[in-house]
């Protein structure tokens, strides 16, 4: 159904799977030589966590562009314009716009006063053990939401490569088996990355994944503007006319915010578009792969001169998203997209093909630009999927094992091994969730897990840092009232049951109405702190003078 | 209860504890805090307003976002849009120019004289 003759067809997917393959082996190679590398650099822990911390504002600005610019915005945004097409546009407004939180909040006041993990700020004028608890099960948490759509994407990705349709077999693999073993290789990689490198490591391939995206979104935005003489509006109404929904496709309301008949149906799903909103502009600050970044560097001054290199490359990465998302829409279709992947994650690969077939001389052109933004797209999964990996088995070790288990009485080496472990551990679970979310929107399960981290981890992160009266019952409360009910409102949503596209079509125990849980999860989670901190007696004015001094002036910070 | 002990393990020489509460009780910290707080609380309530008026709009009054500009394809939507990319922009810029100028200065200040009293 790819628009081409059986034969070229044929002839371009094997050319495409021998590139992508070459080019995708190269790319681990490369990788791997980095972690190798970066191993002998890993001495201690500060190595292994924070990369030592010698990281310049730009090299991590570009790290934290690699952490965060994911599958979901490259394969996810595109995927969602190509086939809503304005709706997804939401998407990367909402992914920008919450860095204001991370710079002008967060950003220097946690880098000055934490050490290893999100939980090193919040435990910090707490009882130990239940806060740094509560933070590691978060952590975790929204560190696995994320990693699935990082895996779902890879697998939609290799059966788009290896050419795969349903009925079809590549090796003796159907398209299901293929996309089952690229995931447990995506998870195996991953799990090699951070055992052997640590932070620096992970930092150096997010580095190179930064550019490799970059380049590769750059190369195809001029090519789709080129076919419309630099015109936008050309371009918009091409995609229109395409997506045969006409005008239509260019307004809010494909998507989210669907106007129906029925008027309670027409009030839930403006409310799914307010609670998405606000899941995605609140939940930057709280993704824990992301605040370990700050870590990486020695002050807060480059703690903020990264962020702001963060906030420039992913600004303009995602004002790409539109020459990416549109242009699928109007290069490739629809029909094309949703053949190849229901979810419309395979947009920008196909849109690739397109291009390629345009304008670098007919298939064999198509084949190779695929296979190199094919690979693009899989080093983009890796360096996401590593940071993720990372922050989790971080916060098992330091948070869970040194500072609960054994009462911050670990040694280095023993909780450097146990992140190892951890990252073992953290990996499997991943690779066996991911398998049963295929059939889910990448962006779309991002957009989840901000949901969990905005509910989860913001609420805790910003009454420590500015309230006085904060305390330890108000810090678990927070962190707890916020995740349980994100996470058992997306349990019982139509996302995991009750409706065709839900992880369990075939089930239903879905009541709650929307998809995104943020516009009531993340008020509890606030709600919740408050509530648990004028519960509790406990304060201590010594220990926030303390944080209030090193996290303004940085003094005394690791 | 606090096991953090064994953390503070620092290459900057480490004030002492008690010195803590006097800083910020200072006349100083008062001014560094403000100058921070008067920067940051405002802008963020600004931006977080100006975002949640696209969301709410693009919600609820789709005749105004949808109408076109002249006889293209671009609509008000589109550049509500990209006006949220504009005003990231020069909010992440602006901030990075006032705390250089006005929050820096007494931030290291502060600290050098923290630092060097524990010595």
């Amino acid at each position: 159904m790819n628009g081409l003759v059986p034969l070229a067809a044929e002839v371009t997917s094997s050319t495409a799977r021998t590139i992508t393959i070459t080019l995708f082996l190269f790319f681990v190679a490369v990788t791997l030589a980095i972690t190798i590398w970066a191993s002998r650099q890993t001495r201690n822990a500060t190595d292994f966590y924070a990369g030592g911390r010698t990281f310049s504002g730009f090299q991590n600005g570009m790290a934290i562009g690699g952490d965060y610019m994911s599958a979901a915005s490259f394969l996810g945004i595109a995927g969602l314009i190509a086939l809503y097409g304005y709706d997804g546009f939401l998407y990367s407004i909402g992914f920008l716009v919450a860095w204001l939180v991370a710079l002008l909040l967060v950003a220097e006041l946690l880098r000055n006063s934490g050490k290893y993990t999100m939980a090193d700020v919040l435990a910090f004028r707490m009882r130990q053990k239940p806060v740094r608890t509560a933070a590691a099960v978060s952590t975790i948490t929204v560190s696995i939401f994320y990693l699935l759509a990082q895996m779902v994407g890879a697998g939609a990705l290799v059966a788009l490569l290896l050419g795969i349709k349903p009925g079809q077999t590549f090796l003796g693999m159907d398209a299901a088996t293929a996309k089952v073993g690229t995931i447990v290789l995506v998870g195996a990689l991953m799990i090699v990355y951070v055992t052997v490198g640590g932070m620096k490591g992970t930092t150096y391939v997010q580095i190179v994944k930064a550019f490799l995206l970059m380049g590769g979104a750059i190369l195809m935005s001029i090519m789709v503007l080129a076919a419309y003489r630099f015109n936008l509006s050309t371009l918009l109404g091409d995609a229109a006319a395409a997506s045969g929904k006409g005008e239509k496709f260019l307004e809010p309301g494909l998507r989210y915010g669907i106007e129906s008949a029925s008027a309670l149906d027409t009030f839930y799903s403006k409310m799914d578009l307010l609670s998405l909103g606000i899941a995605l502009v609140l939940g930057t600050a709280g993704l824990p792969h992301i605040l370990i970044r700050f870590y990486t560097v020695p002050t807060a001054r480059a703690a903020r001169k990264s962020v702001l290199w963060a906030i420039g490359i992913i600004g303009v990465f995602y004002l790409l998203t539109l020459a990416l998302g549109f242009g699928a829409a109007a290069m490739v279709g629809s029909a094309n997209i949703t053949a190849q992947d229901k979810a419309g994650n395979t947009a920008a690969p196909q849109l690739a093909r397109e291009l390629g077939i345009r304008y670098l001389g007919g298939d064999t052109g198509g084949a190779a630009l695929l296979a190199v933004i094919a690979a693009v797209a899989f080093a983009t999964i890796l360096a996401v999927v590593a940071g993720l990996t990372l922050a989790s088995s971080s916060s098992l070790a330091h948070d869970f094992y040194a500072n609960v288990v054994k009462g911050g009485q670990a040694s280095e080496r023993q909780e450097v091994n146990v992140a190892r472990i951890a990252a073992f551990v953290i990996g499997a679970v991943s690779i066996v969730l991911a398998i049963f979310a295929q059939n889910l929107n990448v962006a779309f399960l991002v957009a989840l897990a901000f949901a969990v981290a905005a509910s989860g981890n913001l609420p805790a992160i910003l009454y420590s840092l500015f309230w006085k009266r904060f305390n330890t019952s108000g810090a678990t409360w927070a962190i707890y009232g916020g995740l349980i009910s994100a996470v058992v409102l997306v349990f019982f949503s139509p996302v995991v049951s009750g409706a065709a596209t839900a992880m369990f079509p075939h089930q239903d125990w879905q009541w709650f109405p929307l998809s995104n849980p943020g516009i009531i999860s993340i008020p509890i989670g606030f709600l919740c702190g408050w509530l648990g901190t004028i519960l509790s007696g406990e304060s201590d004015a010594d220990k926030y003078a303390e944080l209030e001094v090193r996290s303004l002036t940085g003094a005394g910070a690791h | 209860m606090s096991t953090d002990a064994p953390e503070t393990v620092s290459t900057e020489p480490e004030p002492e504890r008690g010195r803590y509460l006097a800083v910020q009780q200072s006349a100083e910290f008062a001014g560094l805090r403000k100058a921070l707080r008067g920067f940051v609380f405002p802008a963020t309530v600004a931006f977080f307003l100006w975002y949640a008026l696209y969301v709410i709009l693009s919600a609820y009054a789709r005749g105004f976002m949808n109408t076109r500009i002249g006889d293209t394809h671009i609509n008000i939507a589109l550049i509500f849009g990209l006006l949220q990319f504009v005003s990231t922009f020069l909010i992440a810029w602006y901030y990075a120019r006032y705390a250089a100028r006005k929050v820096d200065p007494i931030a290291d200040k502060i600290r050098h004289d923290l630092e060097g009293g524990a010595q």
